[in-house]
């Protein structure tokens, strides 16, 4: 375990010894204060939560996440230094733990960022802070669950822009499968059991419960299944296809 | 005493393409071996199955003792490894650098400086300690990638071209480090100059397609010219040895 610390530290500085860390930062926490004052009218619904802001994280992460994972492996296959460290003493798994570990501080840090939104409805009203909580665990681990997608994507190739493509296109439809619309559609035709499977493989479906404020331990599980498959998925990805 | 380096039938296929069919090489301390072969002859390919970063197809190798399939990490810790073009992250300053590097093979602490300090003093480094690599010339990149496989001091070192790309000036002082670092260690290294086989090595071996055509000393590779022949002894050596075999098999 002590060699994940490195690359962990490593890899978290490396967002921001490029402008990538600040322009992401900056895009999510404008992008946030719109969806949930503008769009969620926050003030308009005269209720003190953070409903709306929790609504359209699912969405913003959907541009913004494979943002952070793009670089994760397809830069080291561009810049040749894939060869550099899967020669030095490390295993593959901890390599991808690490490099996962530091995108996801990274997206950690940028949620905790949005604390002042918090800050907003604590001044205004009493809202229920478990619930609130609640959500930040869920946006943290949807964050978890696409950069895991993200960085096993990341490793088929060396162009920063298709690992990002994939990423977005991945997550949209694993979003997108537990949406009302998808679900009313397959209600129509298909068989209840096969609507109620796609609607259980969707993050969507997983993440609303704890947007209002439950914590069921079986949706952790499932984020946490997703993260492991991902990841595992990243490794083979890695040793066998290192050279290529 | 266990061979440095013991390669035994290895090959590699790529697709329907015979990169590297059957090499066995052992390489012992004290060894410094210039790895010669036209581009394409499966060098690198080799290299990279030595150093465990590409699986071969068949064979096995052994490093210090340790087989590297079955124990790739206590292997890999025996050993330096200066890939093709010597990759380092650009973004990181070389005291970036080599910290990380000396950090993920398990240093820390003072132990950690002073082996970065080693490194840097060796290859000539100390001017550009706190500039981002990205800055550097290909010479200092070449150094910072040298001093990256040196810092453990590992009594196996390999290296991919560590020539190829610099002046006269840098190519004498890579060549005068792994001269200072000859004496313990089994150096294993590929170039496309001959000269440098002369100048630095103890053993020569030359692959043609895959397999070995040459193996022995400087000296014994300069005897096999004929003796009309005054300049450019080794190149004419090389040559006849890398393509007779590729026009009788036309």
């Amino acid at each position: 375990m002590s060699r994940l610390a490195p690359i962990v530290r490593r890899e978290f500085t490396a967002y921001f010894n490029t402008p990538l860390a600040a322009v992401f930062l900056v895009m999510f926490l404008f992008l946030t204060g719109i969806f949930t004052f503008n769009v969620g009218q926050l003030y308009e619904r005269g209720q003190a939560d953070l409903r709306p802001f929790f609504d359209f994280n699912p969405w913003l992460f959907l541009f913004l996440v494979p943002a952070i994972s793009m670089r994760l492996w397809a830069e080291e296959r561009r810049i040749g230094t894939i060869e550099l460290v899967t020669t030095l003493p490390i295993s593959i798994r901890d390599l991808v733990v690490g490099k996962w570990l530091a995108a996801w501080a990274f997206a950690c840090v940028a949620l905790a960022l949005t604390v002042p939104i918090w800050l907003t409805v604590e001044y205004l009203g009493e809202p229920d802070r478990g619930a609130i909580l609640a959500g930040y665990v869920g946006s943290a681990l949807m964050a978890g669950a696409f950069l895991a997608i993200g960085s096993a994507l990341s490793a088929v190739t060396k162009n920063q822009v298709v690992a990002f493509v994939l990423c977005a296109v991945v997550c949209f439809l694993l979003l997108m499968a537990g949406y009302p619309v998808v679900l009313d559609f397959l209600g129509g035709w298909a068989s209840p059991g096969v609507a109620e499977a796609v609607a259980s493989v969707s993050l969507l479906t997983h993440f609303e419960p704890m947007e209002r404020g439950v914590i069921d331990l079986r949706d952790v599980l499932f984020f946490a299944a997703v993260v492991a498959a991902f990841l595992w998925l990243n490794i083979l990805l890695i040793e066998w296809k290192k050279a290529d | 005493m266990e061979a440095a380096i013991a390669a035994q039938g290895l090959r590699k296929r790529f697709g329907s393409f015979d990169a590297v069919q059957g090499i066995d090489l052992v390489v012992k301390h004290g060894e410094v071996l210039g790895f010669l072969g036209p581009n394409g002859a499966g060098k690198s390919t080799t290299m990279r199955m030595i150093t465990g970063f590409l699986a071969p197809t068949a064979g096995s190798v052994r490093i210090c003792g340790t087989d590297m399939l079955a124990d790739p990490l206590k292997a890999k810790e025996h050993m330096g490894y200066l890939p093709e073009g010597a990759p380092c992250y650009p973004d990181m300053t070389v005291a970036e650098f080599l910290g990380f590097i000396g950090a993920v093979r398990g240093f820390s602490g003072a132990e950690r400086a002073r082996r970065v300090d080693a490194a840097v003093e060796r290859t000539n480094l100390q001017g550009v300690y706190h500039q981002p690599i990205e800055t550097l010339s290909k010479g200092f990149k070449r150094r910072v990638g040298l001093a990256q496989a040196i810092l453990h001091d590992p009594p196996v070192l390999i290296m991919d071209e560590p020539t190829d790309g610099l002046d006269p000036n840098q190519k004498h002082q890579v060549r005068e480090l792994i001269r200072t670092m000859a004496k313990d260690k089994a150096i294993v290294l590929s170039t496309h100059i001959l000269e440098e086989v002369e100048a630095v090595c103890t053993r020569a071996v030359i692959i043609n397609r895959g397999t070995i055509v040459f193996d022995g000393t400087p000296q014994a590779l300069d005897a096999k010219a004929p003796a009309s022949v005054i300049r450019n002894r080794l190149d004419h050596v090389f040559r006849t040895l890398t393509t007779a075999d590729t026009e009788s098999r036309r």
